[in-house]
Parts: C-alpha cells; structure tokens; sequence
C-alpha cells in the first residue's frame, strides 16, 4: 500500500478539480469516477457477451450437425448443453444486457446529461461495480467445479433445480443461484445511485419535464427492478435453502409448492424485460430525435406512457405459466392485462415513427442501429401477441416460437441498443470518432443474418420443435430433413453474424487509437453531455452548466442552426 | 430537498419490502395448501412472550421518532436519550428473539422440521439480519452525535432502515406467529 504513490492529500478522489495525476491503480481500477465505472461495466458486459456468444456457437453447431467436435469446445455432451444454453441465457441477460444497458450508458450518462459531476454516491458505485465483477467471475467459476455448470435453464424451475440427484449439478446450481444473487444486490446498490442522483442532482433550471428520455427510462427501469427484485430474491434464498440445506419449500411430496417459485421467478423476471427494454427504447429516442433534427414527437406522451408500462408490467407474470396449472380464469386475466401492455408499447413505436416523419433524416450508423431496433423489436412484439393469449400459447408453449420470439425482443434490446448507444456516444465516451464505413458494414453483417436465424426458428416452432432439447434424431416427427434444414441455416446465419462481429472488435480498436478527433458535439445534439469536452474531463465540467431549455429542440423556426443546446441562454 | 441518504435508503425500504411482500406470499400460498396448520407434531410458537416483546420493539421505534423531533429542532443534547433507549430496546428485541430461537430449536422446530419450521425460520431470520444492520446504523449515528458530525442525510438514511425494520414487525407477526 505505502509503495503506490498516491497523494497524501485527503479524499482525493472527492476533489474534481485537483490536479494531480492519480495512480493508475486509482484511475482504473478503484475509481469512483462515474464515467470510469462506466468503462468497467461496458467492457466486462463486452467480455461477457463474448463468453455468451460462444456458447450459442457451441450448442447450435450441435443443434445443426448432432455430435459434432465442435471446432474450439469439443464434443458437446447432454450435460454441457443443458449447461451452455441455461448460461447463455443468464449470461445474455443479467451480465450483458444488464450492466451495458443499465450500468454503464446509467453511469455515464446520468450524470452527463443531467448537468452534475458525479454520482451522488460515488463509492456505493464502485461498490456496486465490484459486486458486479464478483458475481460475474463466480458464475464463470461454476463451470469448473464438480459436475460442472448449472443446466436447469435461466428460469431454474424447481423440482429439476431443487436436488442434486435431478439436476446433477450439486455444486453447479448453487453457485449459479448465489451470483445471480450477488448480481442482484449489485443492481440493487446501482439502480439506488442512479434514482437518487437523477432526482437530486440535476443542474440548475433543469426541470422534470426537462430530464431526456434516455435518463427518464433508465431511471424508471430502476425503479421497476427495484420493485420486482425482493420477491425473487426471497425465491432465490428459497432455493439455495432448499439445495443446501436440506428444506423443502418448492418440493410438493414435502408440503412445498413448486409454482410458487414460478410466481416468485416470473414476478421479477416480466418486469425484468421492461428493465432492459427501457434504457433501450430511451437511446433510441435520443438517437432518432438528433438525426431526424427533430423534436420528439410528444415527449410527455412517451414519460407517460413509460410509467404505464412499468406499472401493467407487474401484472402480466402468469402468462409464462398458463400450461403450468394455473386456473383458466386468472389464465383469462393474465390473456388481458397482457394484450392491454402491447398498448403502450406499440403507442411507443407509433411516437418515434411520428418523430421521423418529415424529419431531415441522416443515416449514420448509430441512425441504422436506431432504425434498426424500431423495425426488429416490431416483429419482437407481434409474436409475443400469440403467446400472450393463453388459448395459442397452450401450443406454442416452449416451442421455438417462444425462443424466436424473446431473441426479438431481446436481440434488439441486448445487442441493438447496445451497439446504437455505444456508435453514437463513442466520440464523447474516447474523443475520436468511430469508422462510419466499417461500422456500416457491421450494421449490416448483424441485422441481415440476424434475421436468417430467427425467423426460420419461427417456423421451427410453429412445427412444433420443442425447446432444450439435445439432438432431435431421436423424435422422427422433429427430424425430418426439412427439419433439419432450417437449423443448419439457422447456424450458418449465426456463424456469419459471430464473424462480422471480428468488423466490429477492429474498428472500435483502432477507432480508438486513430480515429478522426471527435469535437464536443460532432452529431450538433442537444443534450448536456455534448457541451462539454470529448472525453469529459474528470468533474466534467469547468464550470457546471445551466439549462433553460427541453432537450429536443431541434430545427426550431426562426433559428440560424437547427438545434438549441439545453445550456444556452438564447 | 429529501437529503441524499434519506432518498436512498427510501429506494431500499421499498426493495426491502417487496421482498417480504414475496416472504409472506409465499408463506400464504404454502399455508393455503397444507392439509393442516399448523403442521402436527411441532411445538406451539410463544405467541405471548414474542407479543411483549414486539411492545419492545414499538417502544424503541417510537424513542426513535423522539430522537428524529430533537434532532429537527437542533436539539442534539436532548437526542441523546432518546437515541440511546431506542438502540437498546432494539438490541433487547434481537436478543430474545436469538434466545427464542434457541428454546425452540431445542423443542424440535428445526428449519427442516416442517414447512412451518422453514418459513419461521426464514421470515423470522431475515428479520433479524435487517434488524441488526440498522441497529449498526443507529449505533454508528450514535456515535457520530457524540462526536457532533450527525449529517441529516446519515441520521436519515439510518432513522428510516429501523422505522422500517419496526413497522413490518407487527405484520410478520400477525402471519407467522398467530
């Protein structure tokens, strides 16, 4: 500790606008600066998506070609396929979409945008990070240990997930169910930060109706975790219990009730898709409303309708449990309220088509990107109305429907979002602007085969093809040759995506060391993280800005240029 | 303006909550599908010593609020009391609860004794585990008022963890215990 070199002066890392060099220790590992934590979350959700890319390539090469020595894994077994696809789901969610989404665009542009210097609680963020860090690593731990990774799928349904002697993974489940845990209480400390500080620490003039959607979405997608989180937890306990020691709370032959862990898991689990749903429809807003150069059509409308979303979205869970012998007539209620969210939702992209309407449209990547999640999450949307209505979902049931579906959804979100926000933030986030070319190239080596896995699996389900299984020689009605077909087209597609993904490394890499210098504002936005400079400096601002006006307003008449940044007085 | 820590720690309370919202659900819904409840065979919960002593419990929360009045009259040389009766009455209520624990156990309600045993246990437990992180709070504020640095935000942040941690008592003991 004495040998680093770190100034004597106390709460160093409180005093923006010192100007000593801090160590590197201090700069990059144990910062509380928000917009390096920021860093820390994208690049371990980054490392992660890779980790949960290659699983998909692993377990659809043996979907496609049965027993093949999968090139880099080897042999894929029954039990590392239940274990790759039950971690590729959890990875996908609570490691990369999760902490991309939510922690780090949350980190880094709450702040920013709201006009503030950090956080208001720097150190619960670095705590919140190192958290996240410990979770990630012992779920990746849990692959080494006896009788390897947690295979009981990302929904972990007891009884298969409750004992040893189903689940095989003695040690595996649980080490699986305690990093979920632990990244929980990450979220937990995070999303506390990012309300608070949103709420309490906005710059002065800056009103609620002033706040951009992005941080009004991730803020509300915190409050929504927040909200539906305890209950899983207490599920979580629930089941650690019931592996380890022994108690029999989901276990029917013991007087335990295993639908409930159903409601528990799924009263979080809904909502959990709203949560990372939002700060990606809220990126997409900034982006659409900057590059049509207008402004967002109805921006009370979408604050609104984002908050009856949230609310409806804790009262749709069942509807992943119509075949698992809930009544029929809270079947009905669930069918309803369930059709009734695709209101707002479908309201929401009716806004964003109205702000492109007339609008003097530039199709720059992060644009595509933009574009892009509109049309994808469309289709997302559309299925989910089968599944909802619990008289098609009693076939569609844990068909490729439903996978096809969620991807939908999730792909635009995870993936998408992730890849839109970063394109367009990227010049402030490292000071130099990103390849438009190469990046266009890799907009369109994602989207195109994107859509040649998904929707043949549309029709895979729809003939029938169950989900998590192995090898489907076995069932001869499920491996017709047509059959058989459409999943290698399926895994050729995705081959094809995982490559362009390479496009992608290259050009943020070198973009990084010697793309063209970013200006403070090089897309002319109007927000308040474009008024100062790229990168911002530690503290952000020399001096705090001042804001006087909405975000969005853009090719306002009778102005010489078509935006009027949130910081000028006229 | 609600001081930072106040804020936050509200966030929390609502988190906290919910979790015992799904904690008692659950609880409801094994109950509900048990043939007969209490299960048979399981000695009989101490529904009276565990009343008084959520008396306690509700004493230490209300010299809390005694405290939260002086503070927000500046008063802090007439706080101290008040704070140190709510920190130990709140340090009693956990201690018997522990030695509850302990006579129980050795009537046989074991955690894996019945489903009823689990949830108490559980329930109960997870109780605990708040109700001592936020008498470390009020200790913690404690010292700092003696020491004369109490922030708002601090006081606040730990005043709402044991409000909190008093307030859902009564309903865990109305479900678990009666």
């Amino acid at each position: 500790m004495a040998e680093s070199i770190p100034s004597d002066a106390p709460a160093v890392a409180d005093d923006h606008h010192g100007h000593e060099e801090p160590s590197f220790w201090s700069k990059y590992v144990f910062s509380t600066d928000h917009k390096m934590i920021a860093m820390q979350y994208m690049f371990t959700g980054m490392a992660m998506a890779v980790i949960g890319g290659f699983m998909a390539y692993a377990f659809r090469l043996q979907l496609a070609f049965p027993g093949i020595e999968v090139p880099g894994f080897g042999i894929v077994t029954p039990a590392n396929y239940n274990a790759l696809v039950t971690n590729h789901g959890a990875i996908m969610i609570f490691w990369v979409a999760m902490p991309v989404l939510i922690a780090a665009f949350g980190n880094y542009l709450i702040p920013l945008m709201c006009g503030c210097d950090d956080m208001v609680f720097p150190k619960l963020n670095r705590l919140s990070y190192q958290i996240f860090l410990l979770s990630a690593l012992v779920l990746l731990s849990s692959f080494f240990v006896e009788g390897g990774g947690f295979g009981g799928g990302w929904t972990a349904y007891p009884p298969l997930s409750a004992k040893a002697e189903y689940s095989l993974t003695p040690l595996g489940s649980s080490i699986w169910l305690g990093a979920v845990a632990l990244e929980f209480v990450a979220f937990l400390i995070g999303g506390i930060n990012f309300i608070t500080t949103a709420m309490n620490s906005r710059a002065p003039g800056m009103k609620l109706y002033d706040i951009p959607i992005v941080i009004w979405m991730i803020v509300i997608a915190s409050i929504l975790f927040l909200v539906s989180v305890g209950p899983l937890i207490a599920g979580a306990i629930m089941l650690i219990f019931d592996q380890q020691l022994g108690t029999a709370f989901f276990d029917p032959a013991r007087g335990g009730d295993p639908v409930l862990w159903q409601h528990l898991f799924w009263f979080f689990g809904h909502p959990e898709v709203y949560v990372v749903l939002l700060p990606a429809l809220g990126i997409t807003a900034e982006i659409i409303t900057v590059f049509a150069r207008k402004k967002l059509f109805g921006y009370k409308t979408v604050l609104h309708t984002t908050i009856a979303t949230g609310v409806l979205s804790f009262t749709v869970w069942a509807h992943h449990q119509f075949i698992s012998g809930v009544d029929p007539r809270m079947a009905h209620v669930f069918t309803l309220t369930t059709l009734l969210i695709s209101v707002p939702i479908a309201e929401m992209m009716f806004v964003y088509i109205a702000t492109l309407y007339g609008g003097s449209i530039r199709l720059t990547t992060p644009m595509l990107w933009g574009l892009s999640f509109i049309a994808e999450f469309l289709i997302g949307g559309v299925t989910g109305i089968f599944l909802g209505a619990s008289g098609s979902d009693i076939y569609f049931h844990d068909t490729y429907f439903v996978l096809a579906h969620f991807h939908y959804t999730f792909f635009p979100i995870a993936i998408i979002g992730t890849f839109a926000g970063l394109t367009f933030w990227f010049p402030k986030m490292f000071g130099r602007m990103m390849n438009d070319r190469l990046g266009k190239i890799h907009f369109w080596g994602t989207i195109i085969p994107f859509n040649f896995i998904f929707i043949p699996l549309f029709v895979l389900g729809m003939g029938g093809q169950h989900r998590r299984i192995f090898d489907y020689s076995n069932f001869p009605e499920l491996s017709q040759p047509w059959m058989q077909d459409i999943r290698i087209l399926a895994t050729s597609a995705l081959l094809i995506m995982l490559g362009f993904q390479i496009v992608f490394f290259y050009n943020f890499i070198v973009s990084l060391r010697r793309g063209e210098k970013a200006s403070k504002n090089p897309w002319k936005s109007n927000t308040l993280e474009w008024t100062t400079d790229s990168p911002p400096p530690h503290g952000n601002w020399k001096e705090l800005p001042t804001v006087y006006r909405g975000p969005y307003e853009y090719s306002v008449p009778g102005r010489d240029e078509d935006y009027w940044p949130q910081d000028q007085p006229n | 303006m609600i001081p930072n820590g106040l804020f936050g720690m509200a966030i929390f309370v609502i988190a906290e909550l919910m979790l015992f919202a799904g904690l008692i659900s659950a609880f409801f819904i094994v109950k509900a599908g048990a043939p007969s409840w209490p299960p048979m065979g399981q000695p009989r919960l101490p529904i009276e010593a565990t009343a008084l002593n959520s008396l306690v419990l509700l004493a230490s929360g209300f010299f809390l609020f005694r405290a939260h009045r002086a503070f927000h009259r500046g008063d802090r040389d007439g706080m101290r009391r008040p704070m140190w009766l709510a920190l130990a009455l709140g340090s009693f209520f956990v201690i018997f609860q522990g030695s509850e624990w302990v006579a129980l156990l050795g009537q046989g309600l074991t955690l894996t004794s019945s489903s009823l045993g689990s949830f108490f246990y559980l329930v109960v437990g997870i109780h605990g585990i708040h109700a001592a992180a936020a008498l470390v709070l009020l200790a913690i504020a404690t010292a700092r008022l003696r020491r004369g640095f109490l922030s708002p935000s601090f006081f606040g942040a730990a005043e709402a963890l044991w409000f909190f941690v008093v307030a859902v008592w009564p309903v865990l003991y109305v479900v678990v215990y009666l």
